[in-house]
């Protein structure tokens, strides 16, 4: 299992640069999230896998019975979560925004702040 | 000048640096006893006891004598500049800086831990650019501001570098404790690194050749920074670093030789040079370089007489030197100009300051019975004490103080006797605030000539014990101490001077006919950062296209670089076995995500890409039910929703994607498809592997009985690492701001 | 939108997730929930009420500006850190306090735990409103 996740967030990597690199604000805003989907899994993925087994204590005793999930990863990867979703907002607001103002997504045609006659 | 202005002078930015400064220096000298008794006061306070960096502060004989020096010429000019730049619309600006630095230099000698040391050495860096920049309207003042900054600078950057080998090498940074420890940096092998980088940091912050050309330039400071900072103190501080590691650094013939040849080299050119100048301030600029250089010298021995050459002359210079700087000060506020020609026959309209002039020029030729006679009689002891080569050294000793001799007639006789000049304001005497500098620094030059023994026992014995770590070492100040050897040598200094002020005209029109034909170290200073800056916009254009996906291909690119190339170079690769073991359900789930992350790259439709994230989104979401992470299930699935929600607030109004995109973008895909590959390798290595559960493990303990709470993700996220949640939300809040105030702004151009 | 349905349906529906955002938060530190699963909940109820019915009935039904909500929650949050130094405690280190405790039952916790999870809670309410209000005023 842990193999096919190895594959699986590999793939969500070269899916994200892909569309990263495309040269398009929204495609760019798809890759974000993927990216930021595939660091989360990375996180949660190097903790270790328990199936079936939540970090929980039950009722009456003092810790967890048996080996249940790693606790921390999941700390973690919760509060990525929300971080990565107050980032992408972010980043589609500004890119919403560039677009009211430029007209374009196309980001070769973003040259404002770095004009071409600079080169 | 009017009553009422001259009462405007007395404000509190003028003159509550001067009560500081006399504070500072009273409270000094009550340090004199104790320290002439042979003790010495220190104070620690813990200030990142982690690192071993304390606020550890230590006087001595030798940070007395700076202590006293900074705070007493500090008062004096101080007062002076309160009169100088009074109704100046910066004057506040101006006393706050000049105020900065004195503390940053007393904390400079005063440190006993290295890295307090080079705090404060940076800061009167800082105070230097920003003093020297002070008239920033004018071009000149800003290129010398930012010249001294960068030399130094570096300088800085190379003690610091010096204090970390020092702290490996020695295991401790305090000073004191290094001291006790004679030959631990010598014997080291990393001695030389050590050595070279403390010169370096020393010879560009005293203005040794060849990296002496800030220090004429630094002239476009207002004059009592001049005569404060570039030459009475801080250009003392590379001295006074040189003195301070001498018990440590001393002995070698590295050290014997460098600082020798150094100091020769650099006091012979900077007496040359000054000579050639016709601006007073600038002559005496390359006479304090001339000074510095000496300094360097006597320090590179390890005799009594050299180092108490040495200590002598530091105090001899520092006042007949800022006597004569504010001196020039009035002059020039007096006549508004400091060309030497312009000017004489001052003394009828300027009695006072023409008397301050020429006791701190007696002083500076060193007749008797100044305070200057018993320094040049110690420095040629001193230079005769160098076993080696005592005739060359001496040689350059005996060539420098004539010529000395000559410039102390040239900046302070000329000017002030003889027949009436032509400047361009009729003289006026400068007003008390402004004389009282002069007078008493000059003054006290002709009193500890007469009266060595005040200052030899209180500060120089204590000095010279300080810097050679030995007591009984420093050798008497006497006037008169028989016919010798240095005695001949003064004579023969006062009838080379006397020839050489006689020849000065022709003397200097030869030189400037030489340096008109010679490239100077200024001039390459300016190619030099031309051609950084070459380098900085070739590699600008290079790297900064100004086009985004550029960035982030390299950005990418370098990312794989480092991780495959690490995997490759460090021969880690190590793949597991693949072992197919998934079941069914899962694989269900598998294919369903990658079939959305599909449909979002490969679509040309918005919606489909948004119906694409969302499979991928709770795909994953189900995948952490699968895997016993309930919190951060449910935490994706609401996230999922609101992404969605956003888009559709926001993409669908935006346009749609082009159809075709530039194509098939082969490198693009190449690189996405190394660095997944690469991913996926680290991630299979990384799980073939033991996990480490050892906080998990605190975790799972400590939940219920400390923090009583069950659900242990949540306990972590509100307790255990509290202050790390509160950040995160804090993030949370500051891009909600930001997307707040890009929205709520006023576009420029509305597009329909 | 003009639905009927739908606008009934948000009333409805934005009482029940905030009814039950505040169960979660409340449950969450012994059972799958908390601050930011909560403020998610409470957030997602409000964003459908403004699709439904518009944001300036969602801001008026919410009554507070969102970003005075979020301030206000990373304050808590920050207090409930604070509070621990009036202790002697280091920063952040949970403070408890049980009321009508028996020798069996523990009774009613109150802990600055508790606050700083509210703050959490309010900070992503806060913080997620406040984007997705002003989006969808700007579109």
């Amino acid at each position: 299992m842990e193999q096919l996740l190895s594959v699986l967030i590999g793939a969500l990597v070269a899916g994200s640069v892909f569309l990263m690199l495309a040269g398009h604000l929204l495609r760019f805003l798809f890759g974000l999230i993927l990216l930021s989907n595939a660091a989360n899994l990375t996180i949660f993925l190097a903790g270790g896998l328990t199936p079936g087994a939540p970090p929980l204590i039950s009722e009456g005793a003092e810790g967890p019975t048996g080996t249940v999930a790693n606790a921390l990863p999941q700390a973690l990867v919760l509060t990525a979560i929300v971080i990565g979703f107050g980032l992408f907002a972010f980043a589609l607001i500004l890119a919403f925004r560039a677009y009211q103002t430029l007209g374009t997504l196309d980001t070769d045609a973003m040259r404002v702040a770095e004009p071409e006659e600079a080169q | 000048m009017t009553s009422s202005f001259s009462r405007s002078w007395l404000s509190l930015a003028g003159l509550l640096p001067v009560a500081i400064a006399t504070t500072l220096f009273i409270l000094f000298l009550q340090a004199v006893p104790v320290i002439a008794a042979g003790r010495t006061l220190r104070q620690v306070w813990q200030w990142v006891p982690g690192l071993g960096v304390d606020l550890s502060f230590v006087i001595d004989g030798l940070s007395l004598t700076f202590a006293l020096l900074i705070s007493g010429i500090g008062a004096l000019v101080m007062l002076y500049s309160a009169r100088y730049l009074a109704g100046h619309v910066h004057q506040a600006r101006f006393s706050l800086l000049l105020t900065s630095f004195m503390l940053a230099m007393l904390g400079l000698v005063l440190s006993d831990n290295l890295l307090t040391l080079f705090v404060f050495w940076e800061l009167t860096t800082i105070t230097s650019y920003l003093l020297i920049g002070f008239d920033h309207s004018a071009k000149k003042a800003r290129r010398s501001a930012l010249q001294a900054l960068l030399v130094t600078g570096v300088g800085g950057l190379a003690l610091l570098a010096a204090i970390i080998l020092i702290g490996t090498t020695a295991g401790t940074f305090e000073l004191s404790e290094l001291r006790a420890m004679p030959a631990i940096l010598t014997g080291s092998t990393l001695y030389l690194p050590i050595l070279v980088l403390v010169l370096l940091a020393a010879f560009t912050k005293s203005a040794q050749m060849p990296f002496h050309f800030w220090l004429p330039n630094a002239m476009a400071a207002p004059t009592p920074v001049s005569a404060y900072l570039h030459s009475a103190t801080m250009v003392k501080a590379g001295i006074y670093l040189l003195a301070r590691m001498h018990p440590s650094l001393s002995g070698t013939d590295v050290w014997l030789w460098t600082l020798t040849i150094a100091g020769a080299v650099t006091t012979v050119f900077a007496s040359i040079m000054a000579v050639r100048q016709t601006d007073l301030k600038l002559a005496l600029a390359y006479t304090t370089l001339m000074a510095l250089g000496a300094l360097t010298l006597l320090l590179g021995n390890s005799t009594g007489y050299a180092i108490t050459a040495a200590v002598t002359f530091l105090i001899v210079h520092s006042l007949y030197k800022a006597a004569l700087f504010l001196v020039i000060g009035i002059v020039d506020h007096g006549t508004g100009t400091r060309e030497v020609d312009r000017l004489s026959g001052l003394v009828r309209a300027m009695p006072v300051t023409a008397a301050a002039a020429a006791v701190a020029a007696l002083s500076m030729a060193g007749f008797p019975p100044f305070l200057g006679f018993i320094g040049k009689e110690l420095k040629y002891a001193g230079a005769l004490a160098v076993a080696s080569e005592p005739v060359l050294v001496a040689g350059a000793v005996l060539l420098s103080s004539a010529l000395m001799f000559a410039v102390a007639g040239i900046v302070a006789l000329r000017p002030f006797w003889g027949k009436a000049g032509d400047p361009p304001k009729p003289p006026k005497e400068g007003p008390w605030a402004m004389l009282l500098g002069p007078v008493v620094l000059a003054g006290l030059g002709a009193f500890f000539g007469i009266m060595p023994s005040v200052i030899a026992t209180t500060l120089v014995n204590p000095t010279v014990t300080a810097i050679l770590a030995e007591p009984g070492e420093a050798k008497p100040l006497l006037l008169w101490a028989g016919i010798n050897l240095p005695l001949l040598l003064s004579i023969a200094t006062f009838v080379l001077g006397a020839f050489l002020y006689a020849l000065h005209r022709p003397l200097r029109r030869g030189l400037i006919w030489i340096t008109q034909r010679t490239p100077s170290l200024d001039g390459g200073w300016d190619g030099f950062l031309a051609g950084v800056m070459a380098v900085c916009r070739w590699q600008t254009q290079l790297l900064q296209t100004g086009i985004l996906r550029r960035y982030l291909f390299l950005t990418f690119a370098t990312a794989f670089v480092a991780m495959a190339g690490t995997l490759v170079a460090k021969d880690a690769i190590d793949l597991p076995n693949l072992v197919p073991d998934v079941l069914p359900k899962h694989g269900m789930l598998f294919v369903l995500i990658f079939l959305g992350l599909a449909l979002t790259v490969i679509t040309q439709s918005r919606i489909a890409a948004i119906a694409g994230l969302g499979v991928v989104g709770i795909g994953i979401a189900m995948l952490f039910i699968l895997f016993s992470a309930p919190d951060v299930a449910i935490t994706q699935l609401l996230v999922e929703t609101l992404i969605v929600v956003l888009f559709a607030a926001a993409a669908l109004r935006l346009p749609h994607l082009p159809r075709g995109g530039s194509g098939w973008r082969f490198w693009d895909a190449m690189l996405a498809l190394g660095l997944g590959v690469t991913t996926t390798a680290i991630l299979l290595m990384v799980t073939a592997s033991p996990v480490d559960r050892e906080l998990t493990g605190f975790f799972e303990g400590a939940s219920w009985p400390e923090a009583f709470g069950r659900n242990i993700v949540n306990v972590i996220l509100v307790d255990f690492r509290a202050l790390d949640t509160f950040g995160e939300i804090a993030v949370v809040l500051v891009a909600a701001i930001g997307a707040y105030a890009l929205l709520k702004g006023t576009p420029e151009r509305q597009k329909k | 939108m003009n639905s009927i349905i739908l606008i009934a349906g948000a009333r409805l529906l934005v009482v029940l997730m905030l009814v039950f955002s505040l169960f979660m938060l409340i449950r969450g530190h012994n059972e799958p929930g908390g601050g930011f699963i909560g403020g998610l909940l409470a957030a997602i109820g409000f964003v459908v009420y403004a699709i439904a019915c518009g944001t300036r009935d969602a801001r008026r039904a919410l009554r507070f500006r969102p970003s005075s909500i979020a301030g206000t929650g990373l304050g808590l949050a920050l207090l409930a850190g604070v509070m621990a130094a009036i202790w002697g405690d280091t920063l952040f280190t949970g403070q408890w306090l049980f009321l009508g405790a028996t020798e069996t039952d523990k009774g009613w916790p109150l802990s600055t735990v508790l606050l700083f999870d509210i703050g959490v809670y309010l900070v992503v309410l806060g913080a997620i409103l406040s984007i997705v209000f002003s989006l969808e005023e700007a579109v």
